[in-house]
This record gives structure tokens, C-alpha cells and sequence, in this order.
């Protein structure tokens, strides 16, 4: 039972994803300086312009500017706590998604992180395409109208009062969690999503179960959409997770 | 001890009150009588009364001074009597050339100034009063002095046992604290205050001892789980380095990854399990229809056990009303369907889990049982502890912490985690306390 074996459906490039190519404006709030500079480089070289802020009181300051498109707020830092900056930054009025770092994994602390008024809460240790996933799918965000009651992605269209599929003008059947799970894919298209996004936000589980659950339900759902076309939408991106094609 | 001192004191001031206050009573109506026969009689009027009184030897002593304060009658003689102030009581002692009375007893006296000048002086022989009342302050001073002495020899005997055997305790707790571990606290037997702490002690320190030995177990299975993919990591990574091959360089760093990942998640369900055992999460259960969430893992699991030519039947009502919290709940579930999935495996190939839940007696029982090799009766309390892996499960990924993890799920819920044989195959069955 190795789960790998339905990652050879729809392989992108083989290599390591290395973002979409939209730039962003994040700003890193952290304190540990190897995490940071480690995390700078990344999202460097997947094409982001990134600032530092090594302390929570440099870290609100510069966050207050509004200048940026995604912040990642470490939970515990000096002079300024990481919670206490977000819900500050809230209630001055600011929007910028925030993503939350900590070392506290329980399920408590990332309630109390999103209460706060973060977006997102990955717990340390993680991956690094997992967090560029996260992060990306949160600068993405604000672009999507979350009223709007039809999604688009490439020629799948999806139609969240009816929730009806059609890819083509064709009509693909779904079953509910189905729905959601492509729902989700949508919102995010042409973004990374991880397996471990998808676990919580489809299902709102936040552990990892020891076997990987997840590909199978994205091999059906890809086996439903993708059936009778010669172009794959949903494609497996290797080390990182999947993604739904935007165009 | 005070309590003899305070009923002699008072029975020493009740007495002696009383004694003199009769005395003083006696006196004062020998004056009033002695003061009203001066007034009609004059000098010559109390003096036949004095004189009369005086010729036999009693209690009572009288002296009438002119104004000059020379003797003209009574049997006191010796008295000084201007010195003494006028209209007021004081005490004297008879000397041997007053008449008619025991010479060196205490007498208390009334010292009335008459018209004239005259001064009359009453009073009374009270030495037996003096005596009783030395006698009563005598007995009363060695009371307490015995009371004290005894007092002091009982406590001090009586503290230094009981010093003694803290001192004992303390002894023990040191040697304890040296490494001593399996020593215990000694007990008298006499089953006071002293014995009741000594086995409290000894209860804590034998809980202390269990989960010491359950730590110990643990640190030697991480040591030893973490041992075993390090090596091979560190192989790897210096085959790596010794090669030249960048496709195989860049092969073992993937794995390097891959067992990194493995690591962490064996850690992380470490700490989970920690802070389960922890109880800190107690604090935000509620109240859960577990249905809901078995309706959820199944569906989560069905299409990967339909992928393993295997199926997944859910055999639950709603209400299944647990203290929980879902996320727990799922985890538990995740766990021992992961493991059915893993082991459950019938002779046919297939796997068959069936996941059930129902309402028994105070409990709500949640079952999931495969059709696989099961495990044996003797192994069924052991797979329970963190790191045991039974010899046909070591082949497979894994970390032996599936179930410990249930366990301790079951256990902050208020339940317990059974394992059980299904005639074919395994039976984990979660009994927790009916909340509806």
C-alpha cells in the first residue's frame, strides 16, 4: 500500500515545484535566524520579494506599512508576541493574509492562532513546499470573490448553488465530499495544494494520518474530470502536492 | 496542666475571699455597735463592753487610745496607734505584751477615729485564715511545679519518638533520593498520623517507581527507534558523499527526506501521546455524537480499502453521545483503521473491516474488526505500551505508537481500549462512558 504509486497519472515538470511565477510582497516575521534565512532563500528563488523582521516590535511596524501581499508570523517572539501583532494588525483595519509558524501543534493553540485573526497555521516542523503551497494559496485569495456562485477554472466550470460540474459543457457527476474537494482545487487553481491542506480544509482534520488517504480520493476525482479528455486538469505535483489548472 | 492551675487559683481566691470578707463583716458590726455606744455613752459607755469582751482570751482584740494615742483599754497594747491612718483597714501582727491574745499571729484591724479625739481600734486574730491560705498557695506552687516537670519529661519522651521516627523518614527519602529506589518508608504499626503518611508516601513512591520504569522502557525503545534510521541515514549520506553520481546523490537525499519525515511523525505522535497522558486537553470536551465522525472516517477510508480489494462497513445508529472532542475521535479511529488496513488482511486477500458502534449498559462501545492474523492472547495488554511491535508487523512502516496513541485517546476520554479476538482477525473495541 504505497500511496506514490497514483503519482505517475499527471507528473509536471519531475523536479521539485518551484512556484507559480506571480510574484509576491511577503514579509517574514521570525526570530530564529537560520529558519528565517532559509525561508527568505526559498521564497527568493521561487520568485518573491521578500522582507525580514527579526522581532515582534520591527515585525508590527513594518506590517503596518500594509505594504505586503502575505505575512508569516512566527507565534512566539521576542518584545512583541506573534498573536498579540496579528490581532493588532486586525484591528487597525488590515486584511493582509497572515500565515501563522509555531512549534505548538495542538489542535487548541491553532484554533487560538486563527481566532487571533491568522489565515493559516502550520506547525513546525514542515516542509518547505508545503509552506510555499500555504502561502501562495493565500496571496491568491483576495483575487477570488468568495460571493461569486460560479467557479472557473480552465473549461471546467463549477456552479456552487446547483453544485453541478461540467467540464466542456459536459456534466461530470460528483459525490458531495467529491464536490468539495474539487471546490477547493478550484478556489486555489493553478496554485500547489497540499495533501495536508487538503485534509484540512476538505475534511477539517489537522493530524496526519500514517497512511496517505487523500491520493486516492484525488485519483478518483481526477479519474472522473479527466475521463474522455486528452488533457489532464488535475495534475500531481511531485514532492508538493496537486493542482487544478488555471487556464 | 494550666487547667490545675486555674481551678486551684480559683478555689485558693473563693476561699480566701470568703474567709475574709466573714472576718471583715464581724469587724465592721463590732465597730457600728462600739460607735453607737460611744455616742450615747461616751468613753465610760465602751469601756465596760471592751473590758467585758477582753477578759476571755478569743479572736477579737480591741485598744481605745485618748486623743494623745495612750492605752485607756482593750488587750492590744502594743499598738502605735497615731501612726496608723484613721478609718481603714490594715494588718498587724500581736506582739507578746498585748494580753489575752497568741502573740506573733496576723490580725487584720478597723481603725475608727471617734468624736473627740478618741481612736478605737477593732480587729480580729485571722492566723488560721494566713495559715490556710500559705497551705492552699504551697500545694498550688508544688502542683504546678510537678505539673511542669511531668509535663516536660512526657513531652520531650513523646517528641523525640516522634522526632525520631521523622527522623527515620527523612533517612528513607534520602537514601531514595540517592538511587535507592525500591526502599519504602518504615512503619510502626501503631497506625497514627505518622503510619497513615509513611504508607501514602510509600503508595506515591510506588507509582513513582511504575512510571519511572514505564520512562525507562520508553527512552531505551526511543534510543533504539531513532538508532536504527540515523545509521542508515548516515550511510547514506556518506555513500553520497564518497560518490560522484548526482542522480544517485540526489536519490539519497529524497530518501534522506523521506526518513526525516518518518522520524518526525514517530515524534510527533510521541508528544501527542504526552500530552494526552497530560490531560490538558480534558478541559475542552464536549459533548459529541460519535455516528457523525465514524461516518466520516469511513467515508475518508473507503475508496483506500476498495483500492486494496477490501471493504469498509459502517453498522451504527446515530446517538452515539460521547465527552469528546472530534478531532481526538477521528484520530483514534484513523489509527485503528490505518491498522486494520495495515494487518487485516483475510486468507482471501481481501480486507474486511467492519466498523460498529453501539450503546452498552453506561458505555458507548465503538468497535472496528478486520478478518487478518489478530494478535495473540498474551500479547493483547502489551501492544498497548508505546514502541511494541510485534515480530510480524516489523516488516511493514510503522512506529508502534498506533496504538498506545488510541489508548491514551481512550483514556482522557474517561474510557479504556480493548483488544479483543474476532474469530478471525482483531477486534479494537473503544468503550467510553455514554454522555447522552
Amino acid at each position: 500500500m504505497q500511496p506514490q504509486k497514483n503519482e505517475t497519472n499527471a507528473d509536471l515538470t519531475g523536479d521539485v515545484w518551484a512556484g507559480t511565477g506571480n510574484y509576491m510582497r511577503i514579509l517574514i516575521i521570525e526570530d530564529d535566524k537560520d529558519a528565517a534565512s532559509w525561508l527568505m532563500k526559498g521564497l527568493k528563488e521561487s520568485g518573491h520579494i521578500v522582507d525580514l523582521a527579526s522581532d515582534g516590535e520591527l515585525g508590527f511596524a513594518v506590517a503596518n506599512e500594509g505594504r505586503h501581499d502575505v505575512l508569516i508570523v512566527d507565534r512566539m517572539l521576542p518584545k512583541v508576541d506573534g498573536l498579540t501583532i496579528i490581532s493588532q494588525l486586525r484591528s487597525n483595519g488590515h486584511k493582509t493574509p497572515i500565515l501563522i509558524l509555531s512549534a505548538l501543534s495542538d489542535v487548541d493553540e491553532r484554533v487560538k492562532g486563527l481566532r487571533a485573526g491568522g489565515d493559516d497555521y502550520l506547525a513546525k516542523p514542515y516542509s518547505f513546499s508545503e509552506l510555499l503551497a500555504r502561502v501562495e494559496g493565500l496571496g491568491a485569495r483576495k483575487l477570488l470573490d468568495p460571493k461569486d456562485a460560479k467557479l472557473k477554472a480552465a473549461d471546467l466550470e463549477l456552479d456552487l448553488l446547483t453544485r453541478t460540474v461540467t467540464r466542456d459543457g459536459k456534466p461530470i457527476v460528483l459525490q458531495p465530499r467529491e464536490f468539495k474537494l474539487l471546490e477547493y482545487l478550484v478556489r486555489n487553481a493553478g496554485h500547489i495544494v497540499t495533501r495536508t491542506m487538503l485534509l484540512e480544509n476538505v475534511w477539517d482534520y489537522h493530524f496526519d494520518p500514517q497512511t496517505n488517504v487523500i491520493d486516492v480520493h484525488v485519483s478518483r476525482l481526477r479519474g472522473k474530470l479527466d475521463k474522455g479528455f486528452a488533457e489532464p486538469l488535475l495534475q500531481t505535483v511531485r514532492g508538493a502536492g496537486y493542482m487544478i489548472r488555471a487556464r | 496542666m494550666a487547667s490545675i492551675v486555674v481551678i486551684l487559683s480559683y478555689v485558693y481566691y473563693d476561699t480566701i475571699s470568703l474567709l475574709e470578707q466573714q472576718d471583715q463583716e464581724t469587724i465592721r458590726a463590732d465597730v457600728l455597735g462600739l460607735t453607737d455606744q460611744y455616742r450615747v455613752g461616751g468613753v465610760a459607755g465602751i469601756l465596760e463592753t471592751i473590758e467585758r469582751r477582753n477578759a476571755q482570751k478569743g479572736e477579737m482584740l480591741y485598744m481605745l487610745a485618748d486623743p494623745s494615742g495612750s492605752h485607756i483599754a482593750g488587750n492590744l497594747v502594743s499598738l502605735p496607734i497615731n501612726s496608723i491612718p484613721d478609718d481603714s483597714w490594715f494588718d498587724f501582727k500581736i506582739k507578746s505584751a498585748d494580753k489575752n491574745a497568741t502573740a506573733d499571729h496576723t490580725a487584720h484591724g478597723y481603725n475608727v477615729q471617734l468624736p473627740d479625739g478618741y481612736q478605737l481600734v477593732v480587729a480580729r486574730d485571722v492566723e488560721d485564715i494566713r495559715v490556710f491560705r500559705d497551705r492552699i498557695l504551697y500545694s498550688l506552687y508544688w502542683g504546678l511545679g510537678f505539673a511542669v516537670v511531668i509535663g516536660l519529661g512526657v513531652g520531650t519522651a513523646f517528641s523525640r519518638s516522634f522526632l525520631r521516627r521523622v527522623d527515620s523518614i527523612t533517612n528513607t527519602s534520602q537514601k531514595i533520593m540517592n538511587g535507592n529506589l525500591s526502599d519504602r518508608m518504615p512503619i510502626s504499626g501503631s497506625g497514627d498520623e505518622l503510619d497513615r503518611l509513611a504508607h501514602s508516601l510509600n503508595d506515591m513512591l510506588n507509582k513513582i517507581e511504575l512510571l519511572m520504569q514505564g520512562m525507562r522502557e520508553v527512552s531505551g525503545n526511543v534510543a533504539h527507534d531513532l538508532k536504527t534510521p540515523l545509521t542508515r541515514m548516515r550511510a547514506r549520506l556518506e555513500d553520497a558523499l564518497r560518490g560522484e553520481d548526482k542522480v544517485a546523490q540526489r536519490h539519497a537525499l529524497e530518501q534522506n527526506v523521506h526518513d526525516c519525515d518518518n522520524l518526525l511523525a514517530t515524534f510527533n505522535a510521541l508528544l501527542s501521546i504526552t500530552q494526552l497522558e497530560a490531560g490538558q486537553q480534558r478541559t475542552s470536551l464536549e459533548n459529541l455524537d460519535a455516528y457523525a465522525t465514524l461516518a466520516d472516517v469511513v467515508e475518508l477510508y473507503e475508496p483506500l480499502a476498495e483500492e486494496n480489494h477490501g471493504t469498509i462497513q459502517l453498522r451504527a445508529q446515530p446517538g452515539l453521545i460521547i465527552k469528546a472532542k472530534r478531532e481526538l475521535m477521528a484520530q483514534a479511529l484513523t489509527n485503528l483503521l490505518d491498522n486494520a488496513l495495515k494487518y487485516g488482511a483475510s486468507k482471501d486477500g481481501g480486507t474486511h473491516i467492519i466498523v460498529s458502534g453501539r450503546i452498552e449498559q453506561s458505555n458507548t462501545v465503538i468497535s472496528v474488526s478486520d478478518q487478518g492474523t489478530g494478535i495473540p492472547e498474551k500479547d493483547r495488554t502489551r501492544v498497548l505500551d508505546r514502541f511494541v511491535r510485534l515480530d510480524e508487523s516489523r516488516t511493514k512502516p510503522g512506529n508502534g505508537l498506533g496504538l498506545s496513541l488510541v489508548s491514551s485517546i481512550a483514556t482522557l476520554l474517561g474510557g479504556k481500549l480493548i483488544i479483543r479476538d474476532n474469530n478471525p482477525g482483531l477486534k479494537a473495541e473503544l468503550h467510553l462512558p455514554y454522555a447522552g
